[in-house]
């Protein structure tokens, strides 16, 4: 069962093989995509959890000191504390992405003097750096090698925290698009006709003499010298994305969106949706993060409160009490209401709804009390 | 000094993803309208995030602000209407693939032929190839939004243009784009026009950054790195932080003690506790900010409204105005 439906949302990713998680930046998407793991890890299941930019404490929460590219085991112990048992494992790593890509770009490789050929031009060094786009590309590889890892059964993926988060879903398409595109081959075209060898002989096609014009021929002889360096790895390249997309369009893998309850999160939050229907992959669930409670209790506003404790704090700080009251219970019923109009939006009536907690989640237990949260949901 | 931010060409604002970085764009934007400047916000490769903030629901575009995007020709500068304001606010949207078409047929003699290779496959392809090429024709544009005489045939010229730029580490490869092209490119007409834009840009009396944060750990670490990587290897003068969403700090350490002491049953007591201690945390968080922070710091209060609209933009304008008006009467001794 992983449509959206009156199932709970982690039961929703029993079977599950992969597990992105989706979402705007801020709404405390690493930390859903760890408690998430534990879920998993406490229904048995091995779990990688790759984070992309995860909170130094997030890692020593984890017992881990510093989080790296291949996967660390929290300790069992650790585990076994927070209810969760063998065979249950939880592992975690953070998206490295130049070594990824150097590691993809090694295995790909034909040979040792290609490898070193594009791993020392500064091009590939420009592109594989922080460039934008990069991390998407990466975290798609890094996807790939984690399913193919037999240590783990299910692999949760945090994505990168920005507006074209989604990009890496269409990564490997465009990778493997662009390659095998006019456009590189144009740049690598066939021995003497290569553009290498055009640039050379100032003999150029109209695209490539526009480029030229804008750019300087400095940069299209280095992008050429580059392409020429990458070209034995283009089957490779493609072979690999058309390995991702199964991953990604695999029936066992699921796609949640996280969201928090304010007008701007809940917008990205329908835009992810709404690319996920796009690119035609399945939306298993939404999950808000950071909603206000409403408080238990008689129906009462702040004033009724002041009044009921100025005995026991004095005036004052009654008034400041109810004050804050108020503030409270408008804030949890247009939390309520967001989360209401959100679920609709998206088409999950059983959203998982975790409520805004006292501080930053930064160790096991709080990361187990989000868990429960999600549970619950 | 921050008090001059609107005197600025081109203020930048960025921070994480999330902490609210469009609405303090737009807010400046209100600001700068009030002063009576012509001023211009934009945006880069959204979907007008801005512009639903500043149009009240009934002037929003049909469809949502997302209609007029990449697909069309030119840019288009939106008017919107600010509340009692001398001067005026636009919007714009800027997709790479409109800049790179633009640059085009300013480029080449021929537009029949800059179309041609703007909607080529081959072409878009060399250019999507080309690290940080996009990014630069972009910022090209925002470049060009912030000159005192415009490229663009026709256009009036902005007294101030304000980027809502990407979330941190997307801001700083689109921001060091310019420089890295005039490196790399070292000669043609985009390594010119890279040495340019890296000119405006490095120049402090044109060009400010509005660093955004939130009073949490991340927020404050990635706004602290951001000043480094910006003001640092990037080159571009950090002016001013803002921290968002800020809570009043309305209980003292006496008041959380009487909390404790008082009813504890009452959940309006545990809601009052709750948050005394996130404002603690807040506070602790921002002292941490202003302490690393080598420039002048306000903070805006969280916002109230379901949705934000005109209405709560204004009022967050109001609050960033007192908190400018506040830095300029402490004097510039308190750039802590």
């Amino acid at each position: 069962m992983s449509a959206p439906g009156p199932v709970g949302l982690v039961a929703r990713l029993d079977g599950a093989r992969v597990v992105v998680c989706a979402g705007p930046g801020g709404v405390g998407k690493t930390t859903t995509a760890a408690a998430i793991g534990l879920a998993l890890a406490g229904r048995g299941r091995r779990v990688a959890v790759v984070t992309i930019d995860p909170a130094r404490r997030l890692a020593d929460a984890l017992g881990l000191g510093t989080l790296a590219n291949d996967p660390e085991r929290v300790a069992p112990d650790r585990l076994a504390a927070l209810g969760v048992e063998p065979p249950g494992e939880l592992w975690a790593s953070m998206l490295d992405p130049q070594r990824t890509f150097d590691g993809l770009i090694a295995e790909l490789s034909p040979d040792l003097a290609t490898r070193e050929r594009v791993l020392t031009n500064p091009l590939y060094r420009q592109i594989s750096g922080a460039a934008g786009g990069s991390h998407e590309f990466t975290a798609v590889a890094r996807l790939h090698d984690l399913v193919a890892d037999e240590r783990f059964d299910v692999v949760v993926l945090d994505t990168p925290p920005s507006r074209n988060a989604l990009d890496f879903l269409d990564a490997p398409d465009r990778i493997a698009g662009f390659l095998e595109g006019r456009a590189v081959q144009a740049l690598l075209g066939q021995g003497r006709t290569g553009i290498a060898a055009r640039v050379a002989r100032r003999g150029t096609g109209l695209a490539l003499s526009a480029l030229q014009r804008l750019t300087g021929v400095d940069v299209v002889r280095d992008l050429a010298t580059f392409f020429e360096a990458l070209g034995p790895l283009t089957a490779g390249f493609s072979a690999r994305a058309v390995a991702v997309r199964a991953i990604l369009r695999d029936d066992r893998t699921r796609f949640v969106v996280v969201s928090g309850p304010g007008p701007l999160p809940s917008a990205e939050a329908r835009f992810f949706r709404e690319h996920l229907r796009t690119v035609g992959m399945p939306f298993t669930g939404l999950i808000v993060n950071r909603v206000e409670a409403v408080p238990a209790g008689p129906e009462r506003d702040g004033a009724a409160v002041a009044a009921g404790l100025s005995a026991v704090l004095g005036d004052a700080l009654a008034a400041k009490v109810g004050r804050t009251w108020d503030e409270h219970r408008e804030r949890a019923a247009r939390d309520a209401e967001a989360v209401a109009e959100l679920a609709t939006a998206v088409g999950d009536p059983r959203p998982a709804v975790v409520a805004a907690l006292d501080g930053e989640v930064f160790d096991l237990p709080a990361l187990a009390a989000v868990r429960d949260q999600l549970l619950a949901g | 000094m921050p008090e001059d931010l609107l005197q600025r060409r081109l203020v930048v604002v960025t921070g994480k993803g999330g902490v609210g970085k469009s609405t303090v764009a737009a807010a400046l934007g209100v600001l700068a309208a009030r002063s009576g400047r012509r001023a211009v916000v934009a945006e880069v490769g959204r979907r007008g995030d801005v512009l639903d903030t500043l149009l009240s629901p009934a002037d929003r575009p049909a469809g949502g602000a997302t209609t007029d995007d990449d697909d069309d020709d030119g840019f288009v500068e939106r008017a919107v209407p600010v509340r009692g304001a001398s001067g005026t606010l636009h919007h714009v949207s800027i997709s790479p693939e409109a800049a790179l078409r633009e640059y085009l047929r300013d480029q080449l003699p021929i537009p029949a032929i800059a179309d041609l290779l703007g909607s080529g496959k081959v072409f878009t392809g060399l250019t999507a190839a080309t690290p940080g090429l996009r990014e630069l024709l972009a910022l090209g544009k925002v470049w060009e939004l912030a000159q005192p005489v415009r490229r663009t045939p026709g256009a009036e010229p902005y007294d101030l243009c304000i980027l809502d730029a990407p979330a941190s580490g997307h801001a700083v490869s689109t921001l060091s784009a310019p420089v890295q092209f005039a490196r790399t490119a070292r000669v043609g007409p985009v390594a010119r026009q890279g040495a340019t834009i890296a000119a405006t840009l490095g120049d402090p009396a044109q060009t400010a950054v509005v660093v955004v944060a939130t009073a949490e750990e991340l927020p404050v670490s990635e706004a602290l790195e951001l000043e480094d990587a910006l003001g640092g290897r990037v080159g571009i003068h950090v002016a001013l932080g803002v921290v968002n969403g800020v809570l009043p700090d309305r209980f003292s350490a006496a008041d959380r003690d009487a909390l404790a002491a008082g009813a504890p049953h009452d959940p309006a007591i545990a809601v009052a506790d709750v948050h005394a201690r996130r404002a603690h945390d807040q506070q602790r968080q921002l002292a941490r900010f202003r302490r690393g922070f080598r420039r002048p710091v306000v903070t805006l209060p969280a916002a109230t409204g379901r949705r934000l609209g005109p209405d709560d933009v204004d009022a967050l304008a109001d609050r960033l105005e007192q908190g400018l008006r506040r830095l300029r009467a402490d004097g510039p001794g308190t750039t802590r």
